[in-house]
């Protein structure tokens, strides 16, 4: 049996080696990840800020409509490399294996690997791989640490939005939290929805080369877009005001949401950015950014702690919005 | 459509003006408006002093916690698996949700229930009936067809209700404040407006509404409107859906297999002809019967006021336990379980 991972392939000898070199270094080397060193060193870049980021990934099932956990891997730690403004220049990337995952699965994965890290311009330039017996994991778990360098002039975060900045996304909600569902076959709607999953880094390094006049990007992953305006709220201390008809959802997206009682306000993205500017950078956010659209705006500064997230709705009411306290049912995790 | 309801708008305050009503009190009865007006902000467009008060409608919150044990006894049984409705899970039984349990599966429709006893001969698959006139002849065409395949690997575990009763309660206690029903238009499209004419003996009005938030100004608006001609009709709002008699077939559907008994709501108690058991005749689908199902009944926790809540005398912030020792992701009481009760839809858009 040589079509799946065995515990020799964590156990440091040649199968691991052979392992390493045939199904990772053939697809991801790179002059810095060849020299199989335990720490990798680079050039420095002569730049102000560093920025560090890492995150890990236990995704079920592996595949889904529009990507898979590798895809995912990637995409997730250059957008948060992203959204500091940072140029992500190299990732790590370790691997934890059940005993038993196919090789057919894995290298598909690697496959899917090496393809993002070329969409997101990025080398991986150390990792790790170890095996855990049945039972120990779930399939495969992923982590990857981003570093990036901040350039000068650039001062991007979560507590920079500011009274009149607008306030965008760079496209739909809620699109892989619901192609996850369907993935999980938690309903059998037929719907088309993909999921997003996206390197966002290289639009945002155009963005800023355009202009360095942004104040705040976020990556609404789990939560949502509603969870990630509230931390916003919390950490810029403003008001943020959202318009219910200017919330860009798909058809799809709608309709199992309204099936199922979800609100895609809620539902997590992996390749979408909520971005907090002066109207000043609008015309260089949608060269960035094309499918972005204007959702609300931030309206003051917060008084007493309170409304700090509000919502138009479509009939003209407004309320508050509050970040998410349990899972929306039915689950996705 | 921003623009209607704001001419809507307009008219319900120029009424409340007009006729110097001081105070109306209006229910919705069924947890789907609750949410619909909580979402569309519907009470921020309203004058202060018309009240919107929540009712009895929201099929998971007046589950009973006795209901919720039986279907926990059921799911600790390693030949079981329980078929539900997602917000189920989350009800709190003596000292456990359904949620603990892996045999648990969250379906969309009866029919899925049914698709995974065939799929699963070699399980008993249990199907937690919840539900008013609207699901309940879904599930008990699922049961018919469950008896044409010879299914016997499936049953119904009934806490089917219905509106009627529950609503004389509330209107028919001493301290009712109630001047106005907003009544559930997918409901009526199974029963038919006439169903409702029942309101004529109390003291209340009625609009059959749709969800849409439109829909629920317009008919919050003729709720007013009667209130100050003194009128006790039950008007149809919503009469693409809703006809005079209902839909005929689907009520004898669900009475081909159900019968009216007397049944627990959480927060209220037993309430006379309020709910549907299986008839006889459908026994072996009937999980109580099948699985020979009792428990004692549970009380309500101490300090809770669903009860008052539930029958619109009480508002969530007017309970101790809301929003500290009961919140969504550790709901005591029945309104804050799903995501459609009372205290839910406060605690989400109005704290």
């Amino acid at each position: 049996m040589n079509n799946s991972i065995n515990l020799t392939h964590g156990s440091g000898g040649t199968q691991m080696h052979q392992f390493i070199k045939e199904r990772i270094m053939a697809k991801l080397g790179n002059n810095i990840l060849e020299k199989m060193d335990d720490a990798a060193v680079m050039e420095n870049q002569k730049s102000s800020q560093i920025a560090m980021t890492t995150d890990s990934f236990v995704v079920n099932p592996l595949f889904f409509p529009g990507g898979d956990i590798g895809r995912l891997a990637i995409c997730g730690t250059v957008n948060d490399l992203a959204t500091s403004g940072a140029v992500a220049h190299a990732l790590s990337l370790a691997f934890i294996l059940e005993d038993g995952i196919l090789f057919s699965d894995l290298d598909k994965i690697i496959d899917s690997i090496a393809t993002t890290a070329k969409e997101a311009r990025i080398k991986i330039v150390t990792g790790d791989t170890k095996v855990v017996e049945r039972g120990k994991c779930d399939k495969i778990f992923i982590n990857t640490t981003g570093l990036g360098f901040i350039n000068e002039g650039i001062s991007i975060s979560s507590h920079k939005a500011q009274p009149q900045d607008c306030v965008y996304i760079t496209g739909t909600m809620g699109n892989h939290e619901v192609a996850l569902m369907k993935a999980r076959e938690l309903f059998d709607f037929s719907i088309t929805t993909q999921s997003d999953v996206a390197p966002l880094n290289v639009a945002v390094n155009k963005l800023l080369s355009l202009t360095k006049n942004i104040h705040t990007i976020k990556d609404p992953t789990r939560g949502g877009v509603a969870s990630a305006l509230r931390e916003i709220c919390e950490h810029s201390q403003c008001t943020i005001k959202i318009f219910e008809e200017h919330l860009p959802v798909d058809k799809d997206v709608h309709a199992v949401c309204d099936l199922l009682g979800l609100d895609p306000l809620y539902l997590a993205n992996e390749g979408k950015f909520i971005i907090i500017a002066p109207e000043s950078s609008h015309s260089q956010i949608m060269q960035a950014f094309p499918q972005s659209s204007i959702i609300g705006e931030v309206i003051k500064t917060l008084t007493n702690n309170k409304d700090e997230l509000l919502l138009e709705t479509i009939s003209g009411g407004m309320r508050k919005i509050r970040m998410l306290d349990t899972m929306q049912l039915p689950r996705i995790c | 459509m921003k623009e209607k309801i704001k001419v809507i708008k307009n008219l319900i305050s120029t009424e409340i003006q007009k006729q110097n009503i001081s105070n109306i009190n209006l229910m919705e009865v069924c947890g789907t408006h609750t949410m619909a007006i909580a979402k569309y902000a519907i009470k921020s467009m309203l004058p202060t002093n018309i009240n919107i008060i929540s009712g009895p409608g929201c099929p998971v919150c007046v589950t009973a916690a006795t209901d919720i044990e039986m279907g926990i006894e059921l799911a600790s049984r390693s030949e079981t698996i329980i078929a539900t409705f997602g917000d189920m899970i989350k009800v709190p039984g003596r000292k456990k949700t359904l949620s603990e349990f892996g045999n648990v599966k969250i379906i969309y429709s009866p029919l899925d229930a049914l698709a995974l006893a065939q799929n699963t001969p070699n399980k008993e698959i249990v199907l937690l009936g919840i539900g008013f006139e609207t699901t309940t002849p879904l599930i008990a065409a699922t049961m018919l067809q469950a008896q044409k395949s010879a299914l016997n690997n499936f049953s119904v575990l009934s806490m089917n209700k219905t509106v009627p009763a529950a609503l004389e309660v509330i209107l028919s206690s001493s301290d009712c404040k109630i001047n106005g029903l907003l009544l559930p238009g997918h409901v009526s499209a199974v029963t038919g407006r006439n169903y409702f004419d029942f309101l004529s003996k109390f003291n209340a009005a009625g609009v059959i509404s749709g969800f849409g938030p439109l829909e629920i100004m317009e008919s919050i608006y003729l709720l007013v409107k009667m209130f100050s001609e003194r009128k006790k009709e039950v008007i149809n709002n919503h009469p693409q859906f809703v006809t005079e008699e209902g839909n005929q077939t689907a009520m004898k559907i669900l009475f081909s297999v159900f019968e009216d008994a007397d049944v627990d709501w959480r927060g209220i108690g037993i309430i006379p002809h309020s709910g549907l058991a299986i008839r006889k005749e459908f026994a072996q689908y009937d999980a109580k019967k099948k699985f020979k199902l009792h428990t004692t009944r549970i009380e309500n926790p101490p300090h809770c006021l669903c009860g008052n809540i539930l029958m619109g005398k009480a508002r969530p912030n007017d309970c101790k336990l809301f929003g500290k020792a009961c919140t969504p992701a550790n709901p005591i009481g029945p309104c804050m379980v799903s995501s459609e009760g009372t205290c839910a839809a406060y605690y989400k858009y109005y704290l």
